[in-house]
């Protein structure tokens, strides 16, 4: 068997330790130049960090996963770009070079079985002013303070929903900016409500409340304030953000008038959850359910010889991310998950339940909106537009909306924008992008080589 | 205050920093090698660098690729996701407008 795992995160690794483990030859591909995906996030190797474990836990764990990678059955391609999946031929097409560079060299690969564990970015819900400069998704402040050690401001706000807040201020405090609060939109009973209505089932979960109380502690060393029921609701500044305002929300996110308070800051970083980046599924025409790839017990998806685990199938963190991977593994190397195997990924999946209660989007969000506030940011289209498109009769459908408004036709192709625009517009979202990642025309014309061993 | 990177002293992974210098509309910007297109403009103090049809600022906002927020032109190409492109020495960086790609 011949096995080809898009994404080198916890779900891509878990993938490949156990194909190879069940004896198949395994390619694993992964668009960043080091294995790790969003959670074992590396320093890039050109820093000669001596000391990286100081800020990547679970190092030692992550250098085992790892050394698969080195596996005489698997061959490892990092800064290699799968831009394309054809559906008839079942054939893989990759970029590999610098990222969105010209002249990338184009490979195809034809595996027996290809597993997906492309993951999630983050979903930020609009409000106004969030397309200032200086406004940024939880992820982005993640990436630049663990990943290449920059702040991106002085005075920092976190907000949004979801523990993935607490490590982002914690790396943030670690490269020396000031957090000024980090606020929770739902209250706290609701988040204690979905953390702990079958405390048993975190017993299997006992490193993440390790984790948890070691950031509670840490921002309790730095005077950070942890506000449950607060929600930005505004980013002001000209050029770039300079005040952000927050407001007391109820448990649905609506704003509790008189709430408001102004905070003055220099960047402001903001997760409502995440989104999974399914564009490969689609392209290879698996059934989606809410955006998520729809995947069986054994994490096949609904085409033949096609598997998914990780982010893209459902939001459940890392540890839920490598259940899945291991399981879906085994099952595209021809082998038989055991009941361990199995068990495990239930449980991580329970976990990842608990998850979503705990920290659910309110459906009053759209309260924060005005008229004038950008919803989609590549065409800046606006609140105001999008309703009027919808409520007219003349362009009934998602496809006429998006060209009478454009919203979801620009650079990022729907990417940030598309959950929200069918959230605010009803209907399903349409994914439609045959191309996953952008590719030059040059390259496109380039001849395509073939297996290269 | 706008952004910056870590200084080495400061950090505890212990880094051995190896500077890179690029260009960007003709300035010269330094930088360490490993670090992106956007993480060497942020430490900068640069928090924008391309403007959307209406002429409105944009830098980074998602940090992972998926935005497209952060488009500059590296060494004439352009189009490039300044936070998904590892910096080379001597690179090329233009910002860009919309309307120059369109
Ligand atoms: C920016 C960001 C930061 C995060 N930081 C943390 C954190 O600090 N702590 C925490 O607990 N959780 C964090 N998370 C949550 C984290 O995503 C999950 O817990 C976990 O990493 C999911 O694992 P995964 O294997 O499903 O996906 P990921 O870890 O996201 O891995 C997916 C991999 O697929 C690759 N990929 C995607 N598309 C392609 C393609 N077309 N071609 C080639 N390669 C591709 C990506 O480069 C990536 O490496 C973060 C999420 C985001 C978006
Ligand atoms: S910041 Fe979103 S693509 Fe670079």
């Amino acid at each position: 068997m011949n096995v080809v795992i898009v994404g080198a995160g916890p779900a891509g690794l878990a993938a490949a330790e156990h194909a190879l483990r069940a004896g198949a030859q395994v390619t694993v591909l992964d668009q960043a130049e080091t294995p790790g995906g969003q959670y074992h996030r590396m320093l890039p190797e050109a820093y000669a960090a001596k000391r990286p474990d100081r800020i990547q836990h679970g190092r030692a764990e992550f250098d085992r996963r790892r050394r698969v990678l080195a596996h005489p059955r698997c061959r490892w391609w990092p800064g290699s770009t799968v831009w394309a999946f054809d559906r008839a031929e079942k054939r893989v097409h990759i970029l590999r070079g610098p990222s969105d560079g010209s002249g990338r060299r184009r490979l195809t690969l034809v595996p027996d079985a290809l597993i997906l564990a492309t993951g999630a970015h983050d979903r930020t819900l609009p409000f106004p002013g969030w397309e200032l400069p200086g406004v940024y998704t939880a992820g982005a402040a993640q990436a630049l303070a663990k990943g290449e050690r920059v702040a991106i401001g002085g005075r920092v706000l976190v907000a949004g929903a979801g523990p993935f807040l607490l490590p982002v201020a914690e790396s943030l405090l670690g490269v020396g900016a000031e957090v000024v609060a980090v606020l929770e939109a739902n209250p706290v009973s609701t988040v204690r409500k979905g953390w702990s209505s079958r405390p048993w089932r975190l017993a299997a979960h006992a490193g993440k409340a390790g984790e948890l109380a070691r950031y509670a502690a840490t921002l309790a060393r730095h005077r950070v304030p942890y506000l449950t029921g607060r929600a930005v609701v505004e980013a002001r500044g000209a050029d770039r953000v300079r005040e952000v305002v927050t407001a007391q929300v109820r448990a649905d996110w609506s704003v509790v008038p008189g709430t408001e308070r102004p905070y003055e800051v220099d960047a402001v970083c903001v997760g409502h959850g995440f989104s999974p980046q399914p564009e490969l599924a689609v392209a290879a025409g698996c059934v989606l359910d809410d955006g998520f790839v729809r995947v069986d017990a054994a994490q096949r998806t609904t085409v033949d010889g096609v598997f998914a685990a990780g982010e893209i199938t459902g939001i459940g963190g890392a540890v839920t991310a490598a259940a899945e991977g291991a399981v879906a593994g085994r099952v595209a190397a021809g082998g038989k998950p055991g009941p361990a195997l199995i068990r495990a990924r239930d449980r991580a999946r329970a976990f990842a339940g608990r998850l979503a209660a705990a920290h659910p989007i309110g459906t009053a969000w759209r309260s924060w909106l005005r008229d004038d506030t950008i919803v989609c940011r590549c065409e800046e289209t606006t609140y105001g537009e999008l309703t009027r498109a919808a409520e007219d009769d003349s362009r009934p459908g998602a496809h006429a909306l998006k060209l009478g408004t454009r919203a979801g036709l620009g650079p990022c192709q729907g990417r940030i924008c598309g959950p929200t625009v069918s959230e605010l517009c009803g209907g399903a979202e349409r994914h439609h992008r045959p191309i996953a990642q952008p590719i030059r025309l040059g390259e496109l014309a380039a001849r395509t080589e073939g297996e290269p061993e | 205050m706008s952004g910056w990177l870590q200084p080495r002293d400061r950090d505890p992974v212990g880094r051995t920093d190896r500077p890179i210098r690029i260009t960007v509309d003709g300035e010269p910007v330094t930088g360490i090698a490993g670090q992106s297109v956007a993480g060497i403009l942020l430490a900068a103090g640069r928090t924008s660098w391309r403007t959307t049809r209406s002429g409105a600022p944009r830098g980074v906002f998602c940090g992972i690729g998926a935005c497209f927020d952060c488009l500059l032109t590296v060494n004439d190409v352009p189009d490039v996701r300044a936070c998904r492109r590892p910096a080379a020495d001597g690179d090329e960086v233009r910002t860009q407008s919309r309307e120059e790609t369109a």
